[in-house]
């Protein structure tokens, strides 16, 4: 029988880490993934598990010996957020064409600057080209599904990828809320020990890894990165299978929410998911076809399959937490009209900021949004492309 | 476990496919297979008159590239020298001379 808790999406992934047991973790604090290394720290100090904790003085640091441990052989863990992941970056780049199936727990926080603690997606965004698997979770209880799945897939031969489990900032990351707990043993069979093929301490057969790579070899490389990428995307849903034998709750790249009929559609990410889906049911009891997607795996990008998802809409909102500076869409916009191009898709579509920084989001904000839409539709409000959602004007 | 890695068939032609993932290579001594001589732009040349097989330089190349055979010392392997000269410096003999060019 699953265990009945209620924490916040940092306990749930600490909880999920402790069940895991890896051989090492990398860390140092950052508002508001610190609780994360923190509550490990503490289950180590307990003997609950036998995790060996490199205190590190930075994320270059944190994320150098990750890798670090993760090429010796073990099953190596970090966690961070926002300006901590930024200090990665170089090695981020690394841990992937190296192939390192290292996991990290990310709580999004907007980047600095100006300075601010509060949730958005601007750090994992600004590394959605590092060549990193992404998965982002609405709730606790999927930043803690999500977790336990990654290791599955990250490590499986078809893919060695390093992987972020993303969780919004103080949103989800700090909110207590009910969570459906696996039992240990559950758990620890579903992730099973890490054996890697090939590995620095192993005697048997020396190698190097992250040889020099010029000219004649680099898109040799990204190629083969790429095709892994790819990959994972049969790899994310057959874990996902698998995973809802042990746990009742089934995962797919994406949710889709009342999408049977809908004709209007906010396509989002992460925990502002719930208050779309709270506008969905106010404006269903209406009579109006609003359905929702919240995209849960952002690399591989599920492009084809959001556009067929997409196929009957006949006005979609895209939402960023990110901004890209390009003077046009955010991240996912971007890439998802360009697959929605790619399909033919004759939909109305616009791509709004918001949350960004942490500001509000409200049910108000998101009805609001699928009233636009169908105005843009029916031509009875001049059509807005891009804008920032709960702006002071 | 992989098999160690042939890296005389990993080259500029090889396809994506041939490649191991994140490039890593299995089996130990791959240098000594993958000639980077030509890299020089200067080559030590030995006067064999002058050396008197003190054997100094053979520990101070930083490419290995003094081979020891019996107690002395052969000529240099230019696959693998990269022209850098501290051999010359170091010959307390002047045995030791770096021309121009590979
Ligand atoms: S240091 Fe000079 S003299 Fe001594 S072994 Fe080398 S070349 Fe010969
Ligand atoms: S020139 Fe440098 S690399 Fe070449 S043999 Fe002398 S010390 Fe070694």
């Amino acid at each position: 029988m699953s265990i009945r808790e209620r924490m916040s999406g940092n306990e749930a992934v600490a909880y999920a880490i402790r069940q895991v047991n890896p051989d090492v973790m990398a860390a140092f604090p950052i508002t508001p993934s610190t609780e994360i290394p923190q509550m490990v720290s503490t289950f180590i100090a307990n003997g609950d598990i036998d995790t060996e904790f490199i205190p590190v003085e930075s994320e270059h640091s944190s994320m150098s010996a990750t890798m670090g441990a993760c090429a010796a052989g073990a099953r190596a863990i970090t966690a961070t957020s926002s300006c901590g992941l930024a200090f990665m970056w170089e090695v981020l780049y690394v841990a992937a064409s190296d192939r390192l199936p290292v996991v990290m727990a990310v709580v999004n926080r907007a980047l600095t600057g100006p300075i601010n603690i509060n949730c958005d997606h601007s750090d994992s965004m600004g590394a959605r080209d590092s060549g990193w698997l992404q998965i982002y979770a609405e709730t606790n209880q999927e930043a803690y599904d999500n977790y336990i799945q990654s290791f599955r897939i990250a490590e499986h031969p078809d893919v060695k990828l390093p992987m972020m489990v993303c969780q919004d900032g103080f949103i989800t990351s700090h909110a207590v809320m009910n969570i459906e707990l696996i039992e240990d043993e559950k758990v620890k069979s579903f992730v099973g020990s890490y054996e890697p093929e090939n590995y620095l301490l192993n005697p048997e057969m020396p190698m190097a890894i992250g040889p020099y790579a010029n000219s004649p070899f680099y898109m040799e490389t990204k190629m083969n990165q790429r095709i892994a990428m790819k990959n994972a995307k049969k790899v994310i849903l057959d874990v996902a299978k698998e995973f809802e034998k042990i746990s009742g709750r089934s995962y797919g790249l994406f949710e889709e929410y009342h999408m049977e009929d809908a004709e209007y559609v906010i396509v989002i990410m992460g925990s502002a998911a719930g208050t779309t889906k709270d506008a969905v049911d106010e404006l269903r009891a209406k009579g109006v076809k609003a359905g929702m997607i919240k995209v849960r795996v952002f690399r591989p990008f599920p492009g084809e399959e959001l556009a067929a998802a997409l196929k009957d809409a006949k006005a979609i909102a895209i939402m960023d937490r990110a901004e890209s500076f390009s003077g046009m869409g955010g991240p996912l916009g971007s890439e998802l009209k360009a697959a929605l191009m790619d399909a033919g898709c004759k939909a109305t579509v616009v791509n709004n900021f918001y949350g960004i920084g942490g500001r509000d989001y409200t049910v108000e904000d998101a009805e609001a949004i699928y009233n636009d839409l169908m105005e843009f539709e029916a031509g009875t409000k001049p059509f807005k492309q891009f804008r920032y959602i709960g702006l002071r004007k | 476990m992989s098999k160690a890695t042939d890296v005389t068939k990993i080259n500029e032609k090889s396809p994506y496919y041939d490649i191991t993932p994140g490039n890593q290579i299995y089996g130990g001594g791959g240098a000594r297979k993958f000639t980077t001589g030509e890299w020089r732009t200067e080559t030590p040349v030995v006067d064999w008159d002058k050396c008197t097989q003190c054997l100094l330089c053979t520990p101070c190349c930083p490419d290995s590239s003094i081979p020891v055979k019996d107690g002395k010392r052969e000529d240099f392997d230019y696959d693998h020298c990269k022209g850098c000269g501290i051999c010359a410096k170091v010959c307390p003999f002047k045995a030791i001379t770096m021309k121009e060019g590979i």
